[in-house]
């Protein structure tokens, strides 16, 4: 075993403390780390190609800016915020709990894209924080919007695993399969369910500290 | 059948007319290199697969190059605040029913198009599932809405350039986790982590396994690509052979542990680097702040949890 490709990771920490570009840091960790395991300069171009072109499903997301252009042109995150400020007792707090459970209990379904950073936080779930919030200036409506796409993160995170046909799973069973450990993909999921509802507690106690300090 | 082709197709189309309107953008000093940028991407999407692994690759140079130098900027931003404001007010609450459309279609596409395997590919629902939901909340938005299929390409395109490259680096992470993988990164990691665990205590080896996960998911911003190497470091040989660990509860929730390190990451940048950039925050790593305070607490639960239930 070599320790060299190690080099490539010294090279995305000093790429990121030193704000270059991330794209070329991602590039420069790719190039370092190939030619300290051996391969030649044309071989790890080729084979970052290759990897680019496999995973271009990633970047398909972009697809819904169209339509979510269309649609805020048209005012929608203005109308979102003057939905929540008609709703009697919808403060901050309450607010990103119900989304975060929600957003677990649909991912624990196996729902998954029913919500995400794009589709539904940036159009909706952002201008409604800030409608509840209220906040003072500039700075606290970035940590309000900030608390949104984190709360819509968590939620993914840890409701997601406990479907049982996710990713996640799939990739454990297939592992332990291949050292001769059998499980049934359910035996798995269900080690989830503790650390969802730990997650779910955590953030929503977060939630309510942080709606004190915002002002809601 | 149905399945990533014809995706890729639609999103070489869609990234093929946010080049064109990018190098109409007077406005924009970096117009060219915007148009380039989104070009290689929709060039990439309708003819990857023919340009061969070589090709893809001084493609990825090229993005690269017009990135890494300043070339992709964004044009003059128009305040028409006060026609959203009239526009929402005379539109009501329909527009929130328009904004469901995309969620509606994905909900019913997983069920549906699970059931009709011959029609689109079952790996793929998701993908199609969205592009249709897409395709619907167009149509039905540019009938009721009576807009040109100009406007929604225009204003797509214009979120996309206030994007900018931040919307190319989680593709580029994925990549690089596939060369790390090449070149032997993760044997390395989980050499160099099962080498300071002290002999004999199981606390340790559960402790180093957690926070390994979470570290070196850091890393490569996935849990996913951090998973088989910290298990085959410490998970496999230690927490299970050598203590008769549960491996459920030691795979399960050592992926959980990794999820509180992607929560901690500007690698795992589709979920932490691309909402700053999409809610225009000033600090980009501003959602990672926010979720370091939950992150943190769920981690130490997470490593308690195994240290609790898999030895009964």
């Amino acid at each position: 075993m070599t320790l060299w490709p190690l080099i490539g990771i010294a090279v995305m920490v000093a790429g990121f403390v030193l704000r270059f570009n991330p794209l070329l840091v991602v590039l420069a960790a790719a190039m370092a780390t190939g030619l300290a395991a051996g391969m030649d300069l044309l071989a790890v171009i080729a084979a970052f190609g290759k990897a680019f072109n496999e995973t271009r499903y990633v970047s398909v997301i972009w697809i819904v800016l169209p339509v979510i252009g269309l649609m805020e042109a048209h005012g929608l995150q203005e109308r979102a915020r003057t939905m929540v400020a008609g709703l009697k007792g919808a403060t901050l707090p309450r607010l990103l709990i119900a989304y975060l459970l929600l957003r677990q209990i649909t991912a624990a379904l196996g729902l998954t894209s029913v919500a995400g950073q794009a589709q539904t936080v940036r159009p909706l779930l952002a201008p409604m924080a800030l409608a509840a919030a209220a906040p003072k200036d500039d700075d606290e409506a970035d940590k309000v919007k900030a608390m949104a796409a984190a709360t819509d993160n968590v939620g993914l995170f840890f409701g997601e695993d406990i479907f049982i046909a996710i990713g996640s799973i799939l990739l454990m069973k297939g592992f332990l399969e291949q050292q001769g450990i059998v499980l049934a993909p359910f035996e798995l999921s269900v080690w989830a369910i503790p650390t969802a509802v730990a997650a779910f507690a955590i953030h929503a106690l977060r939630l309510r500290w942080f709606g004190r300090g915002a002002g809601a | 059948m149905i399945g990533l082709q014809q995706i890729y197709i639609f999103a070489g189309l869609v990234f093929a007319g946010f080049a064109v309107l990018s190098a109409g953008d007077a406005s924009n000093a970096k117009r060219w290199g915007n148009a380039g940028f989104w070009g290689l991407l929709a060039l990439s999407m309708l003819a990857g697969d023919r340009l061969g692994d070589l090709g893809n690759g001084v493609l990825v140079l090229a993005m690269v190059a017009i990135a890494g130098l300043g070339g992709v900027g964004r044009g003059a931003q128009v305040d028409d605040s006060a026609k959203r404001k009239a526009r929402a007010a005379a539109h009501g609450n329909r527009l929130l029913l328009l904004a469901l459309v995309i969620p509606v279609t994905a909900l019913i596409g997983s069920f549906v198009f699970k059931a009709v395997p011959q029609l689109v590919d079952p790996k793929q629902v998701t993908l199609v599932s969205l592009a249709l939901g897409v395709l619907l909340a167009l149509g039905a938005g540019l009938v009721w809405l009576r807009e040109s299929p100009l406007v929604p390409l225009q204003q797509g395109r214009r979120l996309m350039d206030a994007l900018g490259w931040a919307a190319l680096l989680p593709q580029m992470l994925a990549s690089l986790g596939a060369v790390f993988l090449v070149a032997g990164l993760g044997q390395a990691v989980g050499g160099v982590m099962a080498g300071v665990i002290p002999d004999g205590s199981r606390l340790a080896a559960v402790v180093a396994y957690g926070l390994g996960m979470a570290l070196f998911t850091m890393v490569m911003g996935n849990a996913f690509a951090a998973f088989p190497v910290m298990m085959a470091a410490i998970g496999l040989p230690l927490l299970i052979q050598h203590y008769h660990g549960d491996p459920a509860v030691i795979a399960a929730v050592g992926m959980l542990a990794g999820f509180c390190g992607t929560l901690m990451t500007p690698m795992a940048a589709n979920f932490n680097i691309v909402p700053a950039a999409l809610l225009e925050l000033k600090d980009r790593n501003a959602v990672v702040k926010a979720q370091i305070g939950t992150a943190l607490p769920l981690l130490a639960f997470n490593i308690g949890l195994i240290a609790w239930a898999a030895f009964p």
